[in-house]
């Protein structure tokens, strides 16, 4: 199916690097010295674009467009034939690209202080960006003497409120698991294994390693459980809700197969459920049992994608013992979905968070549980509206990809990543420097919450807890009036 | 025009405050030429008092003081509080016309008590019963208000210079050992005499001069727990926050004031260790009622007063001592207008609550 | 009860003073400056003085002594005149002074000398919250704060220019600035008779000693003027080590910035 079209100019020193660096087969040599390219099989990666020494080649949509159909677009037919001759489910990655759901992050504007109060200036004034996550118990204990007891659940402590979220390896390469956790370390903030399990050369990052637990539980043990400072339950991801994963038997090799403890060449299958929890009442028993073989110092999240009545489904959530909520959005990215799944199941992050915090709230208990955000964060105006409109803090999985070179091709699913991310073999993954690439996540995390303190000053907030939920910071354009209900925020000009 | 409680409104100050440790009732006419003195400071949109110890002879009672719009809000409200209260006495507050306050709401007090047999059946303690009566005229009630309901203290307030307020109540009248004012500076006209300050919540009276900037986090984090904010001012918020932080959550009022101009993080890890963990307890249970942004209040309850400036002290607040009477005031000419030779005269530190209380032998 | 006393010029000014309690529309002011700042050669004197604001505001010449608690935005835009306060200064005293001299025989509030180009302003006892805040010098200005007691937090933020020192005196020993001091200053000098370093010092800033050769040379002329203006003992107010807080030059804002 050719969806781009490559083409070189007169620069082109036949150098023959772009042929290298794909790693998909569109560009291939032919005797030795001419370029062959094989449309079909770009994927608009722009690996070759970034390595050509010239700037001779250029990559664009195909311009060949099936008779203009006000109905059919020239996608739905592709699709129509390709699942006509391959009888296929079809598979894609990333996040969702539903073209008529709204991004309401674009839709909300922020408030910044005028005379009545003054706003702050972040590079001079103490700014807090730190955020504690975890639960609350509903009052203060005293001792004899009337000391306070410290009650508090084990918390995370975030010095920004941007984490890195749940990528597996496996999914993912080592070098990005190696990136992520030390720049997490520089950032004192925290990573996410995903369900692959944690590979023994970064326990070393244990104080900033969130790990998780999943349906597959691939790599689970007690040691794993006690070599992070918080243990994810992944109930479902944005991208998917509903549905299982399927790393295929081909990927099962070396560390990986390791690390995930499954033999090698033997798919790795994640049931669509926990097959032990078909109830809440059975997910607090899972909370409680991992709190149990962690001597309850260990923080527990329950992950799960944003659906329908997301709202209960996290008040259930918070009364089963876990400490945190974690939800991620219908445009939150995987590494490989069935694409009609990807683009129709499950609601906006935004709206999501906005009912959430409005339900935990009439019900009394949004203190209780801490409350983290993902699903399609682009910048630190994202981040500072989620936390607006009531998340505790955010975490970030495709803009930490694109920190590393991704450009977001969607291809993952195919394991020939040309930026050296999603894939397993070993020459793709030298491409990605694990220390370079580190210091390219710390300076976005850090440009990020620069930005934030930024925004913060200029209404005169200068600790992040004083914005969380704070929605006279927001104001609505383009929304109805129920988009702006449910956002529990005014429309601009009120 | 949307009227204050639909719209927030920001609103800068004035505040002073006396408070007499030995228990000893002095005249309102202090407390209104301290906060006359600050006239620039208001712009005649909003002013009042708030006084305790006034009503010796009634101290076990429920004192409300009511604003109606109408007659029938007041039968309303006076039916819906006779089949809850055994009323004791009831009147309206005296009032002098000058011509400087006008549009004058009808103004009743009442001494009130709960019914015992539906105080017991409704398993709440008669604070709790009170305030949850008060709450619900003002939420049903068309056109009533209750400005205060603590015991044997009250709240004066209008729409008006402060020192015009206290003529128009005959605040020399009154005699208290703990008087607070406020003189009001609100962007958008006209005030509203709800809206004017102190605000009060039983015996808690609350005047304030600054805007936070946490309001609505702060908002809808103590709205969780039973409170409505009516009124959207920052005054309200601060009371239900104090009120559920010290009553509902047992925390000391100095916790209290731990918690809500909490110190940096960085200035936490300066301290010794047991101070350090009640610093970093405190802020990371009650996280959601730190408030930021520019405040200095003043905080008026049964027997004691607290001043407290934000953690930046973004707004001016000076303290002063004279024998057994302590002095609190947005400007120091304000104390010096009333006391020319204070012993002790001082600036607090942001974020250090100044906690005063009646000295032992005089708690009532 | 309050008196002005207007050297060398007619009475009827006391007239004009009494006037100008009941200002501009609608907003009552208790502000006598523009009759004292217009009486530029002349000595005034003005004793209970309680809560007038704008005291000495924008003075060009001619002295303004004061006694009592002035008001707030004392001595603002001070530009040359000299206003002498024998009490304590509210909030926002000598704002954006230009030139001249304020000394308070007394303590001052917060926000003392914001913006300040030029001119000396010397404190007797404390300074509240933000003294001393976006200082600076310019051309031939270099504006002087001396404060005798201690300082509260954000001591000469922002600090652009000129020299702050803080004696410490009857603190020895103490703390004699609150939290943040000199955050963000990218100029000009803070001298702190003490040998303890601030409390959370920020990481942008530099702290040294001060050498004899320096104190000699720099403070020893500034408290000469400030010690005589109080009846104070200038050793006193020398003796001791002092240390110096600057910023550190190597770290630029620039470096934040991505353009896009």
């Amino acid at each position: 199916m050719r969806r781009y079209r490559i083409r070189k100019d007169e620069s082109c020193i036949l150098c023959l690097r772009c042929s290298r660096e794909c790693s998909f087969g569109a560009i291939e040599v032919k005797d030795g010295k001419a370029l062959l390219f094989n449309h079909e099989k770009c994927t608009d990666c722009q690996r070759c674009v970034t390595f050509c020494p010239t700037g001779a080649i250029y990559i664009t949509e195909d311009e060949n467009r099936f008779r203009e159909n006000s109905v059919f677009k020239d996608d739905d037919i592709k699709e129509i034939i390709l699942q006509a001759k391959t009888k296929g489910v079809l598979l894609s990655s990333m996040g969702a690209q539903g073209k008529n759901i709204p991004i309401y992050f674009d839709k909300i504007l922020l408030n910044a202080s005028q005379v009545t109060n003054p706003s702050i200036d972040p590079l001079r004034e103490p700014m807090e960006t730190s955020v504690f996550i975890g639960a609350r118990p509903a009052k203060i204990e005293r001792d004899a003497n009337g000391k306070i007891v410290d009650n508090l659940p084990p918390h995370l402590e975030l010095k920004t409120p941007i984490m890195f979220s749940a990528m597996s390896y496996g999914a993912i390469s080592l070098n990005v698991h190696k990136a992520l956790a030390s720049a997490s370390e520089a950032l004192g903030t925290y990573w996410n294994t995903g369900e692959g399990g944690l590979h023994e050369s970064l326990y070393k990052y244990k104080r900033n390693t969130i790990v998780q637990v999943a349906s597959g539980r691939f790599g689970v043990h007690e040691t794993y459980l006690n070599t992070a400072e918080a243990i994810e339950i992944k109930i479902g991801q944005g991208a998917k809700p509903g549905i299982g994963g399927h790393l295929t038997g081909k990927k099962i090799v070396g560390d990986v197969s390791k690390t995930r403890m499954v033999p090698e060449g033997l798919d790795a299958i994640s049931p669509a459920p926990h097959h032990d929890i078909y109830s809440i009442e059975d997910l607090a028993q899972l909370v409680m049992s991992i709190k149990e073989a962690t001597h309850f110092r260990k923080a527990v999240i329950v992950k799960v994608a944003a659906v329908h009545n997301i709202a209960p489904i996290a008040s259930g959530i918070a009364r089963s013992g876990a400490d945190i909520i974690a939800i991620d959005g219908y445009r939150g990215g995987t590494g490989a979905a069935p694409k009609r799944i990807r683009d129709n199941v499950g609601i906006p992050i935004e709206l999501a968070i906005a009912s959430v915090d409005e339900r935990l709230r009439e019900e009394k208990i949004r203190d209780r549980v801490s409350i983290v955000a993902s699903g399609g964060i682009r910048n630190s105006a994202d981040v500072f509206k989620a936390i607006a409109l009531g998340a505790d803090a955010v975490s970030i999985g495709t803009a930490a990809l694109c920190a590393l070179g991704c450009h977001i091709c969607a291809s993952c699913h195919t394991g020939k990543c040309a930026w050296g991310i999603a894939t397993q073999d070993p020459k793709l993954m030298e491409r990605l420097d694990p220390e370079k690439g580190a210091e390219h996540l710390v300076n976005l995390v850090s440009a990020w919450t620069s930005e934030i303190k930024e925004i913060m000053g200029g209404m005169g907030i200068n600790s992040i807890e004083a914005l969380r939920g704070n929605k006279m910071a927001l104001r609505g354009v383009d929304m109805n009036e129920k988009e702006l209900e449910i956002l529990g925020i005014k429309y601009a000009g009120e | 025009m949307k009227r204050e409680g639909e719209v927030r409104i920001s609103s800068g100050c004035a505040i002073s405050g006396i408070f007499c440790r030995d228990g000893r009732r002095i005249s309102g006419e202090a407390i209104k030429k301290s906060i006359a003195i600050m006239h620039n400071r208001s712009n005649g949109l909003g002013g009042g008092f708030a006084s305790y110890g006034i009503y010796p002879q009634y101290k076990d009672y429920f004192a409300l003081h009511i604003f109606y719009d109408t007659i029938s809000a007041r039968e309303e409200a006076e039916r819906f509080l006779d089949k809850r209260f055994d009323i004791i006495n009831l009147s309206k507050i005296p009032t002098r016309q000058s011509g400087k306050i006008t549009d004058a709401p009808l103004i009743w007090r009442y001494f009130i008590t709960p019914l015992p047999h539906l105080l017991q059946d409704s398993q709440l303690d008669e604070m709790e019963y009170t305030s949850k009566a008060t709450i619900k005229i003002n939420e049903s009630i068309k056109g009533a208000y209750v400005v205060s309901c603590g015991k044997d203290m009250g709240v004066f307030k209008a729409v008006g210079y402060p020192e015009d307020v206290a003529d128009f109540y005959r605040i020399e009248e009154y005699e208290g050992y703990s008087w607070t004012a406020h003189g009001r500076y609100p962007t958008n006209t006209p005030g509203w005499w709800a809206g004017s300050h102190p605000f009060s919540l039983l015996d808690l009276t609350v005047v304030h001069n600054g805007e936070i900037s946490s309001y609505d986090a702060n908002r809808r984090a103590v709205e969780m727990y039973g409170y409505s904010c009516n009124l959207l001012t920052d005054t309200e918020v601060i009371t239900y926050i104090i009120d559920y932080l010290t009553r509902k959550q047992g925390l000391t009022l100095k916790e209290c004031s731990e918690v809500i101009a909490a110190p940096f993080w960085t200035t936490i890890a300066l301290k010794d260790e047991e101070e350090r963990e009640r610093f970093s307890y405190l802020r990371k249970m009650y996280s959601s009622f730190l408030i930021t942004g520019p405040f200095s209040i003043l905080v008026g309850f049964k027997g004691g007063m607290m001043a407290l400036n934000d953690r930046l002290k973004l707004r001016s607040l000076v303290a002063a001592e004279k024998g057994n009477t302590v002095y609190f005031s947005s400007e120091e000419a304000a104390i010096r207008v009333i006391e020319e030779n204070p012993d002790r005269i001082w600036a607090p530190r942001g974020g250090d609550a100044v906690i005063v209380t009646l000295d032992k032998e005089n708690k009532q | 009860m309050r008196t002005l006393e207007v050297k060398n010029d007619s009475l009827s000014e006391m007239e004009k003073y009494e006037s100008m309690e009941h200002g501009v529309d609608g907003m009552k002011t208790r502000c006598p400056s523009t009759d004292i700042k217009n009486k530029e050669n002349d000595e005034i004197i003005i004793t209970d003085c309680l809560g007038e604001r704008y005291m000495g505001c924008a003075k060009k010449s001619g002295i303004l002594r004061i006694k009592g608690t002035p008001g707030n935005a004392l001595a603002s835009y001070l530009d040359g005149g000299t206003v002498l306060v024998d009490g304590n200064a509210q909030d926002a005293a000598a704002d954006t002074m230009n030139a001249g001299l304020l000394a308070v025989r007394g303590s001052a509030g917060d926000a003392l000398a914001y913006g300040m180009r030029g001119g000396r302003v010397y404190i007797l006892g404390d300074a509240g919250y933000r003294a001393g805040v976006h200082m600076k010098a310019y051309g031939d200005k270099r504006s002087i704060l001396v404060i005798g007691g201690r300082a509260g937090s954000f001591l000469g933020e922002y600090l652009a220019g000129g020299i702050i020192i803080v004696l410490g005196l009857g603190y020895e020993g103490k703390d004699i600035t609150g939290y943040f001091c000199g955050n963000g200053m990218y100029a000009g000098t803070i001298y702190l008779r003490t040998d303890k370093t601030p409390l959370n010092l920020s990481q942008n800033l530099i702290k040294r000693d001060v050498t004899k050769e320096e104190k000699e040379k720099i403070l020893s002329p500034i408290l000469s003027d400030y010690a005589a203006t109080f009846s104070l003992s200038l050793e006193r107010c020398l003796s001791g080590g002092f240390i110096a807080i600057e910023a550190d030059k190597s770290k630029t804002y620039g470096e934040l910035y991505a353009a896009v």
